[in-house]
């Protein structure tokens, strides 16, 4: 069957089989930030973004988003590489596998609530496992992110 | 020092945090065969009779292999240097299947549906054999998991096949039994480690296919490229000279992929379709059947005189290393050899394991490499000795430490040629406000916080082993190429190891690119493990850079017409001190691209030595005794790595080896049910530690200098996962008075032992 969507604003519309799941539909587009950790909705490495909800698309049959609109990391470039900035100052990219989910739900987060706590940066992120880092580093450098927010606005 | 012991930025940083696609699914475009392997359901059996006939009807499928169509010679999956220590015990598919999850049948269709939905259409007959489950059953076991004649161990590791011994060993030094009956203390107590899963985030990948010149490409996440080009060669029956194995960026490995747990499975499919083929395993897979830690029952008699000096050491281990002998004989060594010699006044030591078969997934590495069980083991076997002579825990480990200049005998003899460890608990004292009257601190209903610690150490690289090797080359405008064979895999060694060759060429870190690895471009490297990349692969990148300067200078007195030993190369020019005239780096490079002599050099090292680095961990958890659970808040790690080569890289190793130990401690765990059946089969059955379950982690470094270290570097990698399931253990005895042997330290095991002690009554404290 066809379905239409946009993703990060462009429109599209592929063909998927009845079972498809939006994580592979993504990735056969072409969008391989999206990344798949576990399949069962517990790790946060598939999180995009669709109709401004942060989603883990391992769980999200294709079919549901016809006629959404969705951003993965690569429509968010400019912003990945602001927040990445920040990451790589303390190292905590590491194996970089969940970073391009990580990233997203940042970007969710910030959308949200431009200016958290640092444990309301935690509780949000607290989907996203990371097996390198041990996540200090992540926070540390989330911390900064948004106090350097905070300083620009 | 310029570029080393500095907080560098990852040179693919910015690559892997804005989504790239630079991981193996990601570049693997192209027609490939989707391959999936058929597991047993059961743990042991004999396949009769496999028919394909419907499977195959299946549209889209192309190949479906059994055991009739692999090679019948035993190999190892084990990423060892050459002769492995693991037993060639395995084949590709083999008619006896040993765990509920061993290969059965590959099959191999235009994409996965359809290679799902042929899989269960193939009819299998099954002779359902009594499998040996309970490792501590094993050895001697009228159940054989290896009843073949064709098992075959490379070396002699003690292990016998018609007894269900993997391997066997015995190190000692003086009579411990002598020494022990004179202790005026002696600590006797049994421990338990569990299996657990490294749960790298990508999980296990291999991508193979021909290239132009008919030659086996296999592009792999893997730690080990040039042992997965020996061992598909072993497994596929072919010569190593037709096979190429390339590494992109991986998404993590701790240990898992120093096993080539998928490689040899599309490897055969495109070796007899011909065609591109592809695995990627599925979480489930890769928590069903890869290559956790060993489990492992360690018995330990500790003595120590009335003033507290700790006089023998006695180590038994049990390690169950499961079907197969991936890493068996190797890990269980690091058992006793790395956590006896921390312990610098013994007058005798005992050391002896037995490794044994058992019809459980098989067993791997996982960072610590049996270091990690070992430590749990001698440091609460430790704590325990302090409190039987009601002395302070830190001080009784302050007393007995290994001192530096001292030599090991537990450690092969090595001497200790670098250690700060009595500078790292006592900073770590500092940092978690060590006070020996105040470990435990009762918050009111019926949360009590304590405190608890552990020391450990580690090896750099496995010595008279482990190579690495480094190649540089310049090029046009004077930037350098690195070639290494050594395998970033999120760790950062690309980075640093051109820190290193940066600091020796005195230019910045970003005019050497590096690349890595091809094994026919990159030059020989054991591969990313045993702690060695930044000690042995970092010593050759010295070596190759002061290599390189000679080459340089010897094209630079041809061009300034005078003799090299009056040439002096400062980064960017090369001078004749005599008359000062000199050439630009990058003029000479561009001049040297038509003067037939070629600047590079290739450089290998192997060490002698495997200098320990040093650490201590003090844990200060929470325990609700209503419930059980038990909650990380701070952490104190200090760690003595020697020179620390790049200050963030370093840092966030110790993080992560910390919540990965957390993880160990208190929760993960390779559950089995009754019949051999997994239990933990996804992220909902094995947790592993979020960004809300590590509490403050709190890192420092105090650096010794290792003389044999490139800058005076050591290891990092492993060692950090070595102390949280003892301090936390520790922890627990000092907040609510109950000592846990077992690991992971649950909420049930914390309850039972409360009620026990309540009512005055021993607990077993194995169960599995």
């Amino acid at each position: 069957m066809k379905i239409r969507l946009k993703i990060n604003g462009k429109d599209f519309a592929p063909h998927i089989y009845p079972s498809m799941i939006l994580l592979d539909l993504l990735r056969d587009l072409g969008f391989k930030s999206v990344k798949r950790g576990c399949g069962t909705t517990n790790c946060g490495l598939c999180t995009i973004i669709m109709d401004n909800k942060s989603v883990l698309s391992c769980s999200v049959p294709a079919a549901r988003a016809d006629g959404k609109e969705i951003y993965t990391l690569e429509g968010f470039q400019d912003k990945a590489a602001e927040i990445a900035e920040f990451l790589a100052d303390e190292g905590a990219d590491q194996c970089g596998f969940c970073a391009p989910g990580f990233v997203m739900n940042v970007i969710a987060l910030e959308k949200e609530n431009p200016n958290p706590t640092e444990k309301e940066i935690d509780e949000y992120l607290v989907g996203n496992l990371c097996r390198c880092t041990g996540y200090m580093s992540q926070h540390r450098a989330m911390a900064r992110y948004f106090a350097h927010k905070q300083k620009e606005a | 020092m310029k570029y080393v012991s500095k907080p560098v930025r990852k040179k693919d940083a910015f690559a892997l945090l804005t989504g790239r696609p630079v991981y193996a699914e990601d570049i693997a475009g192209g027609d490939f065969l989707f391959v999936k392997v058929l597991k047993s359901p059961y743990a042991n059996a004999i396949i009769e009779d496999i028919d394909i006939t419907k499977a195959m009807e299946v549209r889209g499928i192309v190949k479906i292999l059994t055991y009739k169509d692999v090679p019948q010679v035993r190999f190892t999956l084990a990423g060892q240097t050459y002769p492995e220590w693991s037993p060639y015990d395995r084949l590709i598919l083999d008619r006896h299947v040993r765990f509920v999850g061993d290969a059965a049948a590959i099959v191999a269709g235009e994409n996965e549906r359809c290679v799902i939905q042929a899989m269960r259409r193939i009819k299998i007959k099954y002779k359902v054999l009594e499998p040996v489950l309970d490792f501590l059953e094993a050895k001697d076991n009228p159940v054989l998991v290896h009843p073949e004649d064709d098992w075959n161990p490379l070396v002699d590791a003690g292990g016998d096949n018609k007894r269900n011994l993997c391997a066997h060993g015995k190190d000692s030094s003086g009579d411990v039994n002598e020494v022990l009956s004179k202790c005026d203390y002696v600590v006797d107590e049994t421990y338990h480690t569990q299996a657990n899963q490294q749960t790298m985030m990508e999980t296990f990948r291999t991508f193979t296919y021909f290239d132009a010149q008919n030659r086996l490409n296999v592009l792999s996440s893997t730690q080990v490229p040039f042992h997965v080009r020996r061992i598909l060669s072993n497994a596929l029956q072919i010569p190593k000279s037709r096979i190429k194995v390339i590494k992109p960026r991986i998404g993590g490995g701790y240990g898992a992929k120093q096993t080539a747990v998928c490689e040899v499975y599309p490897a055969i499919v495109t070796l007899i379709t011909g065609r591109p083929a592809k695995i990627i395993y599925s979480r489930r897979e890769a928590q069903i059947t890869s290559s956790p830690r060993h489990e492992m029952q360690i018995r330990v008699r500790i003595g120590a005189d009335k003033s507290g000096i700790i006089k023998a050491i006695d180590v038994y281990t049990i390690s169950n290393t499961g079907a197969y002998g991936e890493h068996g004989p190797t890990t269980v060594g690091l058992s006793g050899h790395k956590s006896i010699p921390i312990y610098g006044k013994t007058e005798a030591f005992r050391f002896e394991y037995d490794v044994v078969y058992t019809n459980k997934m098989s067993s791997g590495a996982y960072r610590g490499y049996g270091a990690t069980q070992g430590f749990f083991a001698v440091e609460s076997a430790v704590d325990e000795l302090a409190h039987k002579m009601g002395m302070d825990p830190v001080k009784l480990r302050e007393m007995n430490i290994v001192k530096e200049g001292q030599i090991m005998p537990a450690y092969y003899g090595e001497p200790n040629t670098s250690c700060h460890l009595d500078k790292c608990i006592a900073r770590a004292k500092e940092i978690i406000g060590y006070n020996e009257n105040a470990l435990r601190k009762d918050l009111g209903g019926g949360i009590v916080r304590g405190i608890g610690a552990a020391v450990a150490m580690q090896g750099s690289g496995i010595s008279n082993v482990d190579m690495g090797s480094v190649t540089l080359k310049i090029n046009d405008d004077g930037f350098y190429s690195m070639l290494i064979g050594a395998t970033d895999m999120g760790t950062g060694c690309d980075t640093i190891l051109a820190q290193i060759a940066a600091e020796v060429l005195m230019c910045p870190v970003e005019n050497i690119a590096v690349f890595g690895v091809d094994t026919d471009a990159s030059p020989y490297d054991s591969g990313s493990y045993a702690s060695a990349t930044t000690y042995v692969t970092g010593n050759a990148a010295v070596k190759t850079a002061n290599a390189l300067i000679e080459k340089i200078k010897t094209a630079g007195a041809k061009t300034l017409e005078c003799h090299k030993e009056d040439c002096v190369f400062d980064g960017k020019s090369v001078t004749d001190k005599n008359t000062g005239k000199s050439v630009s780096l990058k003029d000479l490079a561009n001049s040297n691209m038509a003067s037939g002599f070629a600047i590079e050099a290739t450089e290998s090292f192997m060490s002698p030595v495997s200098p320990p680095p040093f650490m201590a961990g003090m844990a200060e958890i929470e325990i609700d005794t209503n419930t059980g659970k038990i909650t990380p808040v701070n952490y104190a790690a200090v760690v003595d790595c020697g020179t620390v080569i790049n200050t963030n890289l370093a840092k966030v190793q110790t993080e992560g080896g910390i919540a990965q130990g957390m993880g160990m401690a208190l929760y993960e765990n390779v559950h089995y049910g009754p019949d051999g059946q997994y239990y933990s089969k996804s992220f909902m059955q094995y947790k592993i530690p979020a960004r809300t379950d590590v509490g403050n982690i709190h890192v420092e470094f105090d650096s010794s200098y290792e003389p044999s270290g490139p800058f005076g570097a050591k290891s990092i990698g492993e060692i950090v996962i070595n102390t949280p399931s003892p301090a936390i253990a520790n922890a627990v005895e000092n907040a609510i008075g109950v000592r846990i042997r077992d690991l992971p330290i649950t909420p049930e095991k914390v309850l039972k032992a409360l009620w026990a002690k309540e009512k005055g009554i021993e607990v077993s404290s194995h169960e599995s």
